[in-house]
């Protein structure tokens, strides 16, 4: 007995094949990215997640671009300071969207129904992009910087912490605010869109009595 | 059943969020998601036309000796005789196990280990002079001070620091006569050296040519007064709410508020522990956000508020 398909010489026993097929039945293409939506789905709210990812894309462009020409290049040059200018907005309209998309999750009990997984890699999102943005501001090289690391130091110091995460390293820092944390956050911002196409978008209460207590409001 | 309908079919069971067998309708994720990207890129290039961001320069010790001379002084004392924040502050840069914050009986601070040793009249006094050369007055004083006991150096620094306590705008130059040593020598030459930039560099490159470590030149800087003063004058103050904000008429770090907030009100502003209670309390919340679906009561919130019906009106009307 063998489980390898003869026509294709493809042994199912693979792990490449088991990976292949847990993910296409996890999220087969119409899934993934589907064309028609529950009729729910029809409010502004739902807006503000897609608009979260979009101010993180113009986030990361501005962030890359800074990167590319070194973190002097803003307190130098007009073209840098604006460079700089877009990167910081964008973090304030990432989160202000965020914040709301969040909000919007959460009177909508949306991690019901198995989604609480998709509720908790987005909190947990949301905290690392708090910590993240937190380390661009360490790493301005600037007045804001200084008061900002010394003043933090304390609370980092008084939880044990302060010489593994710490904010007086401007080397560390930089490379926490660039290459780590959004490497973290990216990964989890990716896991969160996977599991929202997996689940779907979360469906409204059911009618009739809200003080009716349901057996389960969690199923994970 | 449309591949298109399977889709977007939630996979969920359950009475408090039935599988979904309504209506469906067209959803374009991806042109969603473009026009989500202009608007976002757009009124990012509005708001950093308009508005800019901040960029005041960083104080380098240089502009702290040149503009508050006799805080610099005063700070330097303090190093030197141990009494500076930095001297008292405990891990992970002083061994002293009385010191550091506690959560409740646990000493979180000290558990974390001195892991950044720092000798302050060392590192932030004595080591930088030793490298100066071609000063016989200089050189001389550091010899009595290195030469004297301990207890005659704690004499003159904290003779000296008294002195210039009691000194008319703490001037070193309106000091009363008394002994201090060698003191005022050092901390006067220490002055001489920061004016002319040098002590920026001595104490970042200690350890080598190449460092990214800002550690000894911030936390002298922030022992003293003049580092506080420019950022209370900017609305940094720690109870102005000042870790989430910055330099001029920004936003800041709006998403700290509750972190902030726990600063300016008792117990927190209030207790030698305060900032290990506020980071256990956020440590607490934080838990509290990412494990709410599993909560009991807070879980439930959502659905007794009924906020959810004006999310959904359309939803509700049609099925009325």
């Amino acid at each position: 007995m063998t489980s390898t398909d003869e026509r294709t010489g493809t042994d199912e026993r693979m792990w490449t094949a088991r990976l292949r097929r847990r993910a296409v039945t996890a999220w087969p293409p119409e899934r993934l990215l589907p064309d028609r939506q529950p009729a729910y789905v029809a409010s502004w709210i739902y807006v503000f997640g897609v608009l979260t990812l979009a101010a993180l894309v113009v986030v990361l462009v501005s962030g890359g671009v800074l990167a590319l020409e070194g973190p002097q290049w803003y307190h130098d040059s007009p073209q840098g300071h604006f460079v700089n200018s877009l990167h910081l907005w964008s973090v304030e309209l990432f989160f202000f969207v965020m914040v709301i998309h969040l909000w919007g999750k959460f009177f909508m009990a949306a991690w019901r129904g198995r989604r609480a997984l998709t509720w908790v890699t987005g909190a947990v999102a949301f905290l690392g992009s708090i910590a993240t943005a937190f380390t661009g501001y360490l790493v301005q090289s600037n007045f804001d910087a200084q008061w900002i690391s010394t003043q933090a130091k304390d609370g980092l110091n008084a939880v044990g912490v302060g010489a593994w995460f710490n904010v007086l390293n401007y080397g560390q820092m930089l490379l926490f605010h660039v290459v780590l944390f959004p490497f973290v956050l990216g990964v989890l911002v990716v896991w969160h869109v996977l599991l929202v196409r997996r689940r779907g978008v979360v469906p409204p209460f059911p009618d009739g009595t809200p003080t009716a207590q349901p057996a389960e409001e969690v199923e994970q | 059943m449309s591949a298109s309908s399977v889709a977007a079919t939630p996979t969920d069971a359950g009475r408090d969020a039935p599988v979904w067998t309504g209506g469906y309708r067209r959803y374009d994720l991806v042109k969603e998601f473009v026009a989500a990207l202009a608007v976002m890129a757009l009124l990012t290039v509005i708001l950093a036309a308009v508005f800019g961001s901040p960029d005041k320069p960083a104080i380098p010790l240089a502009g702290w000796a040149q503009n508050d001379p006799n805080d610099f002084v005063v700070t330097a004392v303090a190093e030197l005789d141990g009494t500076s924040g930095t001297a008292t502050y405990g891990a992970p840069y002083v061994n002293d196990p009385t010191a550091g914050q506690k959560l409740g009986p646990l000493p979180l601070q000290r558990w974390g280990g001195v892991r950044e040793p720092i000798d302050t009249a060392e590192d932030f006094v004595l080591g930088p002079l030793s490298t100066v050369t071609g000063d016989p007055m200089l050189t001389a004083a550091l010899a009595q001070y290195k030469a004297a006991p301990a207890d005659q150096q704690q004499k003159w620094s904290g003779a000296y620091a008294d002195a210039l306590d009691k000194a008319p705008d703490n001037d070193p130059a309106k000091v009363a006569a008394g002994d201090y040593g060698p003191v005022p020598v050092l901390t006067s030459r220490l002055l001489d050296l920061a004016r002319a930039g040098g002590l920026d560099g001595q104490l970042l490159t200690e350890k080598g040519f190449y460092q990214t470590d800002y550690a000894k030149p911030l936390l002298f800087l922030a022992d003293g007064a003049y580092l506080e003063e420019q950022a209370r004058a900017e609305h940094l103050g720690g109870n102005q709410w000042g870790m989430m904000n910055e330099t001029g008429r920004y936003p800041g770090q709006a998403w700290l508020w509750l972190y902030t907030f726990w600063y300016q009100v008792p117990p927190f502003n209030k207790s030698d522990n305060g900032d290990a209670l506020v980071w256990a309390l956020m440590m607490v919340l934080s838990m509290v956000l990412v494990l709410l679906p599993f909560i009991p009561g807070l879980r439930s919130v959502p659905r007794l508020t009924r906020v959810y019906r004006l999310i959904w009106r359309d939803h509700y009307r049609q099925r009325r």
